[in-house]
C-alpha cells in the first residue's frame, strides 16, 4: 500500500473527536488556532472598547457595562481597579493569545508542511498538545476575570512588586496567580509548537526544496520559532522566581517594602529591576515574534498579487536574520528610566537604532516589488499594503523611542502606546488579515466575499489611524498611559475631544471586525467555491487538492525545481511558474548573457507590465559596466 | 501514521531526535537566564558568598557515572547485546536516584549552615542561597523527567524492543540524559567558582 493510500485510509477511519477536537492534522490544528485566536481577539478588542468608553466619557453611565461586568461596573461606570484589570488582560490577550498564538499558530501550522512539502509536522502529537496547552491557557486567563478580587491589573508586563505581593492590591491576588499559571501553560504551548516548526523546516522539506527556495513566509515562521525557543524559557525562569516570591516568601524581586495596612514586610534583599531584565529578554524578541510572521505573509501576498518576483529575496532573508539576531541585544531600551548606567544605555540605544536598517531593507523591498507590478487589489493584497503603511509610520516613531534622551521624556506616555499599537499591533493584525484572506481558500475551500473584504479593510485602516495617530500628540504633551480618568487634572482636559474621537474610531474599528466575522463564518458554508489555485501562485500549497486529506498530497509529494517567486518570467505564456515545474535553465541564461533574447531590455518593458528588477540591475550595473 | 510521514522526509536526521536537541536548547536558555539573574543580582551587592556543600560534588561524580552507564547501554544496543542494554539502563536509573538523594543531602547541609530557601528578614544577603535552592531544584525537575524517560526506555528494553535495528529511543534518551548531566556539571562549576569572581 502506498503512503498516500495509507493516509487516505487513515483519513476515512477518523472519528469526529479525532478529526475536529484532538486532531493531529496540521491543517485542522491551524484552524483551531485561528478560531481560538479570533475569539480571544474579539474579547480583547471588546475590553479595549470598554475602557475607551471610560476615557472618552468618564462621567457618563453605560448600562451595557454593568450588564457585561456586573459589580465591576456599578451604575454603568467601570470600577477603577477593574479598569486596570481590563487594560492588563487586553494587553496580555492581544500580545500573546492573538498575535503570537493566533498568528504564528495558525500560519505556521497551515503553511510549514504545505509550503515545505511535508505530509505533516515532525511530531503531530506534540502539535496537538501545543494547541491544547494554548486552549487551556486561554481558559485559565479568562477565568481570572471571574475571581472575587478581579483579574491581574498591574499591566501586561507584570512588574514586581505589584505582581509579587498578593496583598499589594486587589488585582495582585488570585487574578495574578491565574495570570502566571496561564502564561506558563502558554509558554509550554509555544515551545511544543516552536520545536516542531523548526524541526519540520529543517528536516522534512521535499526533494529540491533547498533553504534558498523556501518562500519567505517559511523563513519568517522558522525564525519566529527560533526566537520563541530562545526567549520564552527565560521568561519562564523569571516567572518561576516570581511565583516563588508570591507563594513561598522568597525575595528574588522584593526588598524592604512597607505595605499600607501590613507594615514592613518580611522580604528583603531582592531586586525588582532583575525581573525587568528577565521579562524584557523575552519581551523584546516577542515584538518580533509577533511581527515577523506578518512580514513573511506580506512578502508572499505582495509578490503573488504584484505578479512579480519578490524584490531582493536574499536581502529579505538576511534582514530577517539580522532582525532576529538584533532582537536579543536591545531589551534594555525598555528600561532606560531604571537608572541604568548611561554607557549601557548607549549600547542599547545603538543596537536599537541598528534594527532600523534591516527593517528599512524590508520596507524598500516591498515598495520595489510593488513598483510597476501588475497589481491585483485582492482583499489580501489590500491588507498587505496596509501592513507596509503601518510598518513605516510605526517604525519611524520607534527611532524616537530608541533614543534614550527622548525616551526618558516619552516613557509611559501615550506616545509609546501609539508607537507599539501601530508598528506591532495594527501592522501584525493587517498581516494576519492578509494571510486569512489569502489562504482562506486553502483552509476552507471557498472564497471570502470580496466587497465585504474591501469594506472591512477601509474601515479598519481608517479607524486604526484615527485611534492611534492622535495618541502621538497626547504623548508628546506628556499625557501618561494607564490613567483611569483625566478629569482630576485640568491640564489634560484639552485632550477630552481627542479622547472622544479616538473612542469613536475604536467603535468604528469594532464594527469593521463584526463585518469580518460575518464574512469569515458565513463564507465557510456559503462562500464561492474555490479552484485549486485561485490566486495563480507558485508555491506548493496550491498543488494540493481543495478537499483536505491527511497527508496533503494524494500521490507522491511533488519535487521542487525552482524558487517560489517565478512571476511574469519572460518567455513563458503564463505569468507564474509553479515551483514544481522543471527549470529549463532560462534564468541562468538571463543572468549570464547580455544578448539573451529572453532578457528584458530597459526600452522593451511595456508600461504596466512586470519587471525583473534584479535582472535589470545586474544588466545595468553588473556585467554591462565591466 | 507518524512513522510513514518520517519515511518520506528528505533529511536523514530523525525529527524526534532533532526535537530533543531543540528541547535541550530551550533548557539551556532557561538556565542561562537564571544564572545570568544570579550574576546580575550578585553585582548589586548585599550578597552572601558561601561554600557549596561537598555533597554537591558527589552529585557531580554520580551524574558523570550515570552518563558512562547509559552510554554502555547504547553501545550494547548497537551491538545487539540485550543483556548489556538492560544492565546499563538499570545502573543509570540507580545512579539517577542516587543523584536525587545527594541533592537532598546537599540541601540539608545548606540548611545546617543556616542557609534557607526563604530567609529571615534582615538577612537579604542570603538571597544567594535562595538562588542555589531554586536553580538546583529546577534542575532536579529535569532529572525527574529524565528518570521517567529512562524508565520508559527500560520497559521497552525488557520487552526486547531496544536492539540494533531499533535504537531511536535509546539514542534520544542518551541525548537528553547526557545533556542534563552536563548541565549539572555546568551549574556545579558555576556555583563553585562564581563567589571567586
Amino acid at each position: 500500500m502506498s503512503t498516500a493510500t495509507a493516509h487516505a485510509d487513515h483519513h476515512l477511519k477518523e472519528t469526529f473527536i479525532s478529526k475536529y477536537v484532538f486532531s493531529m492534522d496540521h491543517k485542522m490544528i491551524s484552524k483551531q488556532f485561528l478560531i481560538t485566536g479570533i475569539i480571544m481577539g474579539v474579547i480583547g478588542m471588546g475590553m479595549s472598547i470598554a475602557f475607551r468608553l471610560q476615557l472618552a466619557w468618564p462621567d457618563t453611565s453605560f448600562p451595557i457595562l454593568e450588564w457585561l461586568f456586573g459589580r465591576w461596573a456599578p451604575d454603568g461606570k467601570l470600577d477603577p481597579g477593574f479598569y486596570m484589570g481590563l487594560v492588563t488582560i487586553h494587553g496580555t490577550i492581544m500580545v500573546f493569545y492573538v498575535l503570537t498564538a493566533g498568528l504564528s499558530g495558525t500560519f505556521a501550522n497551515l503553511l510549514i508542511p504545505l509550503q515545505c512539502g511535508a505530509r505533516d509536522m515532525a511530531s503531530p502529537f506534540m502539535n496537538m498538545l501545543s494547541y491544547w496547552f494554548f486552549f487551556l491557557s486561554s481558559v485559565v486567563l479568562l477565568s481570572s476575570v471571574f475571581v472575587e478580587t478581579g483579574p491581574a491589573s498591574g499591566g501586561w508586563t507584570i512588574y514586581p512588586p505589584l505582581s509579587a505581593l498578593p496583598k499589594a492590591m486587589a488585582g495582585s491576588g488570585a487574578g495574578m496567580t491565574l495570570w502566571l499559571v496561564a502564561i506558563i501553560l502558554f509558554i509550554a504551548s509555544s515551545l511544543l509548537g516552536g520545536i516542531n516548526y523548526i524541526s519540520t523546516v529543517l528536516n522534512m522539506r521535499t526533494k529540491g526544496m533547498t533553504m534558498t527556495r523556501l518562500p519567505l513566509t517559511i523563513w519568517a515562521l522558522f525564525l519566529t520559532a527560533v526566537l520563541g525557543l530562545l526567549s520564552f524559557p527565560v521568561l519562564l525562569g523569571g516567572g518561576l522566581l516570581l511565583m516563588f516570591d508570591r507563594g513561598f516568601g522568597t525575595s528574588f524581586y522584593l526588598s524592604d517594602i512597607w505595605l499600607n495596612g501590613a507594615g514592613a514586610l518580611e522580604h528583603t534583599g531582592g531586586s525588582p529591576i532583575l525581573f525587568q531584565h528577565l521579562f524584557w529578554f523575552l519581551g523584546h524578541p516577542e515584538v518580533y515574534i509577533i511581527i515577523m510572521p506578518a512580514l513573511g505573509i506580506t512578502s508572499e501576498v505582495i509578490a503573488v498579487n504584484a505578479r512579480k518576483p519578490i524584490f531582493g529575496y536574499t536581502a529579505m532573508v538576511i534582514s530577517l536574520l539580522g532582525i532576529a539576531f538584533l532582537s536579543f541585544i536591545v531589551w534594555g531600551h525598555h528600561m532606560f528610566i531604571t537608572g541604568m548606567n548611561p554607557m549601557l544605555g548607549t549600547a542599547f540605544l545603538i543596537t536599537t537604532l541598528i534594527i532600523a536598517v534591516p527593517s528599512a531593507v524590508k520596507t524598500f523591498n516591498y515598495l520595489a516589488t510593488l513598483w510597476r507590478g501588475n497589481i491585483r487589489f485582492t482583499n489580501g493584497m489590500m491588507f498587505a499594503i496596509g501592513l507596509v503603511s503601518m510598518f513605516i509610520s510605526g517604525g519611524l516613531t520607534g527611532i524616537f523611542l530608541g533614543n534614550a534622551t527622548l525616551d526618558i521624556q516619552l516613557h509611559d506616555t501615550y506616545f509609546v502606546v501609539a508607537h507599539f499599537h501601530i508598528v506591532m499591533g495594527s501592522a501584525a493584525i493587517f498581516g494576519m488579515m492578509a494571510g486569512i484572506y489569502h489562504w482562506y481558500p486553502k483552509m476552507f475551500g471557498r472564497l471570502m466575499n470580496k466587497p465585504l473584504g474591501y469594506l472591512h479593510f477601509w474601515m479598519t485602516f481608517i479607524s486604526a489611524y484615527l485611534v492611534f495617530f492622535p495618541m502621538h500628540f497626547m504623548g508628546l504633551a506628556g499625557v501618561p498611559r494607564r490613567y483611569y480618568s483625566f478629569t482630576l487634572l485640568p491640564e489634560y482636559g484639552v485632550w477630552m475631544d481627542v479622547n472622544v474621537l479616538i473612542t469613536s474610531a475604536a467603535i468604528l474599528g469594532g464594527i469593521a471586525q463584526l463585518i469580518f466575522l460575518y464574512n469569515f463564518f458565513s463564507s465557510i458554508w456559503f462562500g464561492k467555491k474555490s479552484s485549486e489555485n485561485p490566486w495563480q501562485a507558485t508555491t506548493l500549497e496550491w498543488t494540493t487538492p481543495v478537499e483536505h486529506i491527511h497527508g496533503n498530497w494524494p500521490g507522491e509529494i511533488p519535487t521542487v525545481h525552482r524558487w517560489a517567486y517565478d512571476y511574469s518570467k519572460p518567455g513563458y505564456e503564463e505569468d507564474f511558474i509553479m515551483q514544481t515545474t522543471p527549470d529549463d535553465g532560462q534564468e541562468e541564461q538571463l543572468f549570464e548573457t547580455e544578448t539573451s533574447p529572453s532578457a528584458p531590455d530597459k526600452k522593451d518593458v511595456p508600461e504596466g507590465e512586470t519587471v525583473m528588477f534584479w535582472a535589470l540591475i545586474k544588466k545595468w550595473f553588473g556585467s554591462a559596466r565591466a | 501514521m507518524t512513522a510513514e510521514i518520517h519515511k518520506e522526509s528528505s533529511s536523514k536526521t530523525n525529527p524526534k531526535l532533532f526535537n530533543v536537541w531543540l528541547l535541550n536548547i530551550g533548557i539551556v536558555m532557561l538556565f542561562a537566564g537564571l544564572t545570568s539573574a544570579y550574576i546580575v543580582r550578585r553585582a548589586d551587592g548585599n550578597w552572601l558568598d558561601f561554600e557549596l556543600p561537598s555533597m554537591f560534588l558527589y552529585s557531580t561524580i554520580i551524574v558523570l557515572l550515570s552518563s558512562v552507564s547509559l552510554y554502555y547501554a547504547l553501545r550494547s544496543a548497537k551491538q545487539d547485546e540485550l543483556g548489556g542494554v538492560k544492565l546499563g539502563l538499570i545502573l543509570t536509573i540507580g545512579f539517577a536516584l542516587a543523584f536525587c538523594v545527594t541533592q537532598y543531602l546537599g540541601w540539608q547541609a545548606m540548611l545546617d549552615q543556616g542557609l534557607y530557601f526563604v530567609n529571615n528578614q534582615s538577612e537579604g544577603e542570603k538571597v544567594s542561597a535562595s538562588f542555589v535552592f531554586a536553580i538546583s531544584a529546577l534542575h532536579l525537575l529535569h532529572i525527574v523527567g529524565g528518570i521517567i524517560f529512562l524508565l520508559v526506555t527500560a520497559v521497552k528494553a525488557f520487552n526486547l524492543e531496544v536492539h540494533k535495528k531499533n535504537t531511536n529511543l535509546i539514542v534520544m534518551c542518551n541525548t537528553y540524559w547526557h545533556f542534563i548531566g552536563l548541565l549539572w556539571v555546568y551549574l556545579y562549576l558555576f556555583f563553585y567558582f562564581a563567589p571567586g569572581f
